[in-house]
């Protein structure tokens, strides 16, 4: 009998307490919002002052931010390396997935070539970047064509282990009735083995997305030479410049953060679930 | 059509490898083999042998750096898992709101760690120091990011506010794995509270508990954008992470080939440290 209480009964102490927890996710997210509305001459040094409203909410430090930072260019640069990388990771990475995955139980080199690639993700960043900082220079394509290029194989690691990993889970049988019927192995996994890998593909691209779009080291090293900046990079390189306005750094960071705030409240459970299946398989 | 397939999965599979080479394993020999030079960075370069090995263990400023890095992981990783149990814990209660809540509380993760930095920065520098003076706590009138005593700290409580996030939804998933009715029997037997969460809860839930560990741990011990927004290393070098000093002189300081040596040291530490992680919690899940 006390089962079915228990169960009913909402456990109201605890979701107070969580509502006013959420102040320590929105505390910073308020802070920048406020200062990056407010004038120069509005930042006090007193406690009350800091954290209340400001006098006006003009839209002026946005306009000189978005000036100042080349926002535009720097938004349209990530959003191409951040769309690139995921369309070519779902590509790449599946069809690897599928080519290794489906032949590493049997095949010796297959087994080896997947090993080979996964144990890259114990690969840290700090040995590859000096050395991949010339070759890319040396190949020419030390810009975003890299980034992405070198997005490609460090993302690979975890893809190929989540696509072969799904593939175990999609019969052969239904490759074989597609073979009985004259298609090549090639028209098959399109027609059939890649539909049927759509929730990975969710998965993929956003496990992929977020690290890319957040990344600064990789761009950092990489396209130093190119007076590009990708959207985190431009809060890096912009630092001089913003000086001690911290109103005009505000806004330029709060325009920084809006892009993939959009994404997570259109796309919040794709993202919720993509993150807890990369994890868990 | 067997050798159709056959030529198929060989045409996805060189290319693949060809690419992963070129760019993973090629520069990481390549990073091997400048760990044995006098390198800058530029110019002409010798063989030095094994002297930059030598010297690593010699220097201070990376000896620092080290005992930082592991200091800023061990705790990170332990504030991180204990806070997201009780957040999962709590998340996964009778509670009103909950995919809202759970919505929100994952927030802190999407967002990128260099302009969290800089947010948390000013609170830091600012807030912090004038909510403590205002209520007259010696302790928080002073901002940690200058002091060689707590600047470490700060930056585990900004990277900490990310990665809870992040280990909390893993552990909600792990407590939906558990069934109801291990609970019930378990309720018959008197469980409840920490009795229930020690010997019921956890060890169902332990296989999660491997994965926040490996991951947190390692994302810890390659932290850099926070420290780059932060601190950048300081106040006194007291900040510098491996990555962050690698990436420093190695790629302005003319310390190419030396520092090229301790990214080998770094890359064998985290293998070494993930074999560990992997086969002591590999153990205990078997126990269970």
């Amino acid at each position: 009998m006390k089962k079915t209480s228990t169960v009913e009964k909402t456990n109201w102490p605890i979701t107070i307490l969580l509502i006013i927890g959420c102040l320590t996710v929105f505390f910073p997210l308020y802070m920048a919002v406020i200062i990056a509305f407010k004038k120069p001459s509005e930042m006090t040094n007193d406690i009350a002052g800091a954290l209340a409203f400001p006098s006006s909410w003009g839209f002026e430090n946005f306009r000189e931010a978005m000036e100042v930072t080349d926002f535009w260019n720097s938004l349209g640069n990530s959003l191409l390396i951040s769309i690139s990388t995921v369309l070519l990771a779902i590509i790449i990475h599946s069809l690897a997935g599928y080519a290794i995955g489906r032949n590493k139980a049997k095949s010796k080199f297959y087994n080896l070539a997947y090993l080979y690639i996964v144990s890259g993700m114990f690969v840290p960043f700090a040995i590859l970047m000096m050395p991949l900082v010339k070759q890319t220079a040396q190949m020419g394509i030390g810009n975003w064509v890299g980034v992405i290029v070198l997005y490609v194989v460090f993302y690979m690691p975890m893809n190929l282990m989540l696509y072969s990993g799904y593939l175990t889970n999609i019969p052969v049988a239904l490759e074989e009735a597609a073979r009985v019927d004259g298609a090549s192995t090639w028209r098959t996994y399109w027609s059939i083995i890649f539909p049927n890998m759509k929730p990975m593909h969710a998965t993929v691209a956003v496990l992929t997305a977020l690290s890319v779009w957040n990344d600064v080291m990789t761009p950092l090293v990489i396209m130093s030479g190119t007076a590009k900046n990708t959207l985190p990079l431009a809060q890096l390189n912009f630092q001089t410049q913003f000086g001690t306005n911290y109103n005009l750094a505000f806004a330029s960071y709060l325009l920084a953060l809006i892009p993939i705030l959009i994404f997570y409240l259109v796309c919040q459970k794709q993202i919720l679930n993509g993150v807890v299946n990369g994890a868990v398989k | 059509m067997k050798n159709d397939r056959k030529r198929t999965f060989m045409m996805i599979t060189i290319p693949v490898l060809v690419l992963f080479f070129v760019f993973n394993t090629l520069p990481l020999i390549k990073g091997f083999m400048y760990s044995f030079t006098n390198f800058k960075g530029y110019g002409s370069y010798d063989f030095v042998g094994l002297r930059n090995y030598i010297d690593l263990f010699q220097d201070a400023r990376v000896g620092k750096s080290y005992l930082f890095t592991f200091k800023f992981a061990l705790v990170g990783t332990l504030i991180v898992n204990v806070l997201s149990l009780i957040m999962a814990l709590a998340l996964n209660n009778k509670i009103r709101f909950k995919s809202a809540l759970r919505g929100i509380y994952f927030i802190p993760n999407i967002l990128g760690g260099l302009v969290i930095g800089y947010i948390f920065g000013f609170i830091f520098t600012y807030i912090l120091p004038a909510a403590g003076k205002a209520a007259g706590i010696g302790f928080l009138s002073n901002s940690w990011l200058s002091s060689t005593k707590w600047a470490w700290f700060a930056i585990v409580v900004v990277a900490a506010w990310q990665s809870i996030a992040m280990n909390t939804i893993i552990y909600i998933s792990g407590l939906q794995t558990v069934p109801e009715d291990v609970y019930e029997a378990g309720s018959i037997d008197g469980a409840t509270g920490w009795t229930k969460f020690k010997s019921l809860t956890f060890p169902l839930i332990m296989p999660f508990f491997s994965i926040n560990m490996v991951l947190c741990m390692k994302n810890f011990l390659m932290a850099f954008d926070q420290i780059v927004a932060l601190t950048n290393g300081g106040p006194a070098q007291s900040t510098e992470s491996i990555s962050y000093l690698i990436y420093k002189n190695g790629m302005d300081g003319g310390q190419f080939g030396f520092q090229s040596a301790n990214a080998v040291l770094f890359f064998v530490v985290i293998v070494l440290i993930s074999v560990f992680q992997l086969t002591v919690l590999g153990k205990k899940e078997e126990q269970l």
